[in-house]
């Protein structure tokens, strides 16, 4: 059982397999971030409209990414939306007064979470709430609002 | 053999007996080869030799209709999102629809045309040329010998050319989006990565790649076994396994697909 050019062939060909793998994983897919994902804590916020927010959601704190939307439920006792947000731990300088807002990239892009840390000398620990939140802009009750002012304007104009 | 009342009920009835038969042989004939699948384990250069006959020789076929698969997404998925504005989502709809659809489905067709019509034939002529039997005569298996083998790289062949062939796919569409039309380079790449979950599309694609696998190895290798010893015979096993390849991985398509992505 002697070796062959056979046997580079095929090695060959078992190598590109699992590089266009890891090329569909690192550059095209998210595997990079799971593995890059360090430890992260817990914080919630109830919104009272998420508008079109997804799990997996990045949180940005002045545009930079510094943790995922977890998980989203409904609370049947106050009718809002209760939002899990996974920020990273090296992340854990938030003050008790950040402000979490939900915003959307581009005119009808994505939805994210946007946090603006307030000046409490407090900070926000796993597991605490974010008591002060703002809701999704919806564009529909937006038309609505500008279609109600305008009403009021003398016609013409 | 010329039947005259094939639309007589005993004519249907006969036929389905008969498919019902090649059926119930088929699964036999499947178990069969797992259970003999242990010499492949023993020695394992059988597998790789036909490994490159199935695998390395169906590259070239591969890699060029990835290449050209992805370039025409590109074109096309542009001048759609161009009316809408959102060029810069080119990358998502390349990604995802090679990802999640078109290389499996398009790697086990191609694979299945190339490699295992190939696998039918060999297999097919061996039995017609009574090689087979003259292997049992001197107690050599030819399930262990010549059947676990083939199928065996079938099944190691298909994820790693539906990997090579989706790669492939997006480079022509970022040949074509980015290089060719102008689409912003980092939104191309950057959207992808947000839209593209490793579990829900790459898995899953290779997933569907593997079951692809099993499917056309299993329907080569039998057909080939099951082949009538002639020169007609062996030419008829080797167009039912290229149609009922096709057939059975469209259907499988469809079927894996409602499965995992039913809540996207």
């Amino acid at each position: 059982m002697e070796r062959s050019s056979l046997d580079v062939w095929v090695g060959i060909f078992v190598v590109g397999g699992m590089v266009a793998l890891l090329i569909l994983a690192l550059k095209v897919g998210n595997a990079g971030d799971l593995l890059r994902a360090g430890p992260t804590y817990t914080l919630t916020a109830s919104f009272e409209n998420i508008g079109g927010l997804k799990p997996k959601a990045p949180v940005r704190s002045a545009g930079v990414v510094v943790g995922r939307v977890g998980s989203i439920d409904y609370d049947p006792e106050t009718f809002n939306a209760v939002v899990k947000l996974h920020i990273e731990q090296r992340y854990n300088r938030f003050p008790r007064d950040t402000f979490a807002s939900i915003y959307t990239s581009g005119l009808l892009g994505e939805q994210y979470i946007g946090l603006a840390p307030g000046g409490d000398e407090k900070l926000l620990a796993d597991g605490d709430r974010i008591s002060k939140t703002q809701k999704a802009v919806v564009l529909e009750d937006l038309i609505g609002q500008f279609l109600t002012s305008r009403a009021g304007e003398p016609a013409g104009k | 053999m010329v039947d005259k009342g094939w639309l007589t009920v005993s004519g249907i009835g006969r036929r389905s007996i008969e498919s019902l038969l090649r059926l119930g042989f088929a699964a036999r004939f499947l178990g069969l080869t797992l259970v003999q699948s242990l010499t492949c384990l023993r020695r394992p250069r059988l597998v790789v030799r036909e490994v490159y006959f199935s695998g390395v020789l169906s590259l070239v076929i591969i890699l060029v209709s990835g290449l050209f698969v992805g370039m025409v997404l590109g074109l096309q998925g542009y001048q759609t999102l161009r009316t809408y504005g959102s060029e810069s989502a080119l990358g998502v709809l390349v990604a995802l629809s090679l990802l999640r659809e078109l290389g499996p489905v398009i790697t086990a067709l191609l694979f299945a045309s190339r490699a295992g019509s190939a696998v039918t034939a060999e297999i097919g002529l061996m039995k017609a040329t009574e090689q087979l039997r003259a292997m049992e005569m001197m107690a050599v298996d030819p399930i262990a010998r010549v059947v676990a083998p083939r199928f065996w790289a079938g099944v190691i062949s298909t994820p790693l050319l539906t990997a090579m062939f989706t790669a492939m796919g997006i480079y022509g569409g970022y040949l074509v989006g980015v290089v060719l039309l102008g689409v912003d380079e980092g939104s191309f790449w950057s959207q992808m990565q947000n839209s593209v979950d490793f579990r829900e599309d790459v898995v899953n694609g290779l997933i569907k790649s593997l079951v692809f696998g099993v499917a056309i190895s299993w329907i080569a290798v039998f057909e080939g076994y099951d082949a009538p010893p002639t020169a007609e015979g062996v030419s008829g096993a080797t167009t039912r396994t290229v149609v009922t390849s096709a057939l059975t991985i469209l259907f499988l398509d469809y079927i894996l697909t409602s499965l995992m992505f039913r809540g996207l």
